[in-house]
């Protein structure tokens, strides 16, 4: 099980949270622009990276609050949180 | 390639089974190729064999990162059926299961595919209406399914408990009974030997680093850690590592790679006669010839490609096994294990061609890919060699996700499969 660092709890057992997949997808502002291309490119395309990975997270169990964090997808350990809104941190460091 | 026989056997045992050569080749990696297929497990190597057998192309390589039969072939639970809610879904898994049914005498090796059931329980009122709604689907498509009453289901499986006072009571199953097991290995082996017979060069420790591609976009070959290989066909069959290969040809994927983890008991004398899964508490559980429990758990709900899972996945399956098969509560478990999957949006495959011309990919199995095994291998391999869909794999395009045309097994089934 992982220890996820909330950044508003600290670190928590996995089973506290839900993972809410990629993060920093943006919905297109105007949808009646794109064609379906571009629709099923913001709706399906994932980058699934070995190695760093943004995903979001939601601490469902504790304080219910929306989250990011960066992650290597191949050790599972967890490089950085920051709140929504924030823009990615650098991962050059990360494990 | 020595045929295996009651006269082979006979003679070999009369020579102290001194005479067994090796089952296939190790060759060199040739400059080029007509065709190559990235990834050496059942799926890759099945597609190399229907290359050869039904399409004449033999000057063919496998490309295997580690060994055949290494990944997903070698980390799942090796359940067959094809009783999906879809007419495509249904045509393909029930494609599949037809050429189960013929596979060793084709092979000239035994799989060990054992047609003893497979038996899906109900827990709630829902679950009856959607299995049986799956009963009568099934049987419009031609596929044997039927509804099995709870005392009938004790029937069927004795192990069960359909006691009235636990958590999720039994209230029926629906049972496939051409649906069963296969010896994963086996498979893999199998259709290796079979197609290193017809010519096809297996080329282990061999991992891409590199899809090269022409002036016009078309495929040229791969890079790899054995030296450059020529091809104007690649077939991609790399299961948890798609996303990975096919960036390499600059094709985006809808997949995410997650966990699913497995787990065997010690070996015990033959106590469950069928394939039990449930959907509602998550339980999948089968014994396998040589006397192990065979058990499945979920999927991690995180991209990962560490081939571990969380310890409360696995957890969270034996509390449901342990409660349908109070019998099992002392059994202990000898080891547990991960693969990665690939999953799709709508939790079907992609079997098809690709936006590069020469490039072809078989991948979103997610967490059910091993049944599939000969009817995906065959459709790919129709696929590469006309560079047109096989009819059964036509609508399982990379584009549905693009024209909307989804096969919503997910929706269908409501969990993974």
């Amino acid at each position: 099980m992982l220890l996820v660092p909330c950044p508003y709890c600290g670190p928590r057992p996995e089973v506290e949270f839900r993972c809410g997949g990629e993060a920093h997808i943006a919905r297109p502002a105007d949808p009646d622009a794109l064609d379906d291309a571009a629709w099923a490119e913001y709706l399906f395309i994932r980058k699934s990276p070995k190695g760093v990975h943004a995903e979001r997270w939601l601490h469902a169990h504790g304080c219910g609050r929306w989250f990011n964090a960066l992650r290597n997808t191949v050790s599972d350990a967890f490089i950085a949180s920051y709140e929504m809104g924030q823009p990615r941190p650098d991962s050059a460091g990360g494990r | 390639m020595r045929r295996f026989s009651i006269s082979s056997l006979l003679s070999e045992a009369l020579n102290a089974h001194q005479g067994w050569s090796r089952q296939w080749r190790n060759p060199e990696p040739k400059p080029a190729y007509d065709a190559i297929i990235i990834g050496g497990g059942g799926h890759g190597l099945g597609a190399a064999y229907y290359l050869a057998k039904e399409h004449g192309l033999t000057n063919i390589a496998v490309l295997e990162k580690g060994w055949i039969g290494g990944g997903n072939s070698g980390r799942n639970t090796t359940i067959i059926r094809s009783n999906y809610l879809y007419d495509e879904s249904a045509a393909l898994y029930e494609h599949a299961v037809k050429l189960w049914e013929g596979l060793s005498q084709d092979l000239n090796y035994n799989v060990m595919f054992s047609q003893r059931g497979v038996l899906m329980l109900a827990h709630t009122q829902h679950d009856v209406q959607s299995f049986k709604r799956h009963v009568y689907a099934n049987r419009l498509n031609g596929i044997d399914n039927e509804w099995l009453t709870r005392e009938e289901a004790k029937a069927f499986c004795p192990p069960l408990n359909i006691s009235p006072d636990i958590r999720y009571p039994v209230m029926g199953a629906a049972l496939q009974r051409r649906g069963g097991t296969a010896r994963h290995d086996a498979v893999v082996w199998g259709y290796a030997r079979a197609a290193d017979a017809l010519g096809v060069d297996i080329l282990q420790n061999c991992e891409v680093t590199a899809i090269t591609r022409g002036p016009d976009g078309a495929v040229t070959g791969v890079e790899t850690t054995r030296g450059p290989i020529r091809a104007k066909k690649i077939g991609v069959s790399a299961a948890g590592h798609t996303s990975m290969v096919m960036a390499m040809a600059g094709v985006r994927m809808p997949l995410e790679s997650f966990p699913l983890q497995a787990l065997v008991s010690e070996p015990v004398k033959p106590c469950f006669p069928c394939v039990l899964m449930s959907n509602a508490v998550h339980a999948y559980i089968s014994q396998s010839d040589k006397g192990e429990l065979v058990i499945g758990a979920g999927t991690d709900q995180y991209v990962s490609y560490s081939q571990q899972g969380g310890l409360h996945i696995t957890t969270h399956t034996l509390d449901a096994i342990c409660e349908l098969f109070p019998q099992f509560t002392r059994m202990k478990m000898l080891r547990n294990w991960g693969g990665i999957v690939d999953v799709t949006p709508d939790r079907s495959p992609i079997i098809g061609k690709t936006p590069v011309p020469g490039l072809y990919v078989n991948c979103g199995w997610g967490t059910g890919g091993f049944k599939a095994t000969p009817g995906s291998a065959h459709v790919f391999a129709h696929t590469i060699a006309r560079d047109a869909p096989h009819p059964i794999n036509a609508p399982f395009t990379l584009d549905r996700f693009r024209t909307g045309r989804l096969i919503d097994e997910a929706a269908a089934a409501a969990v993974a499969h």
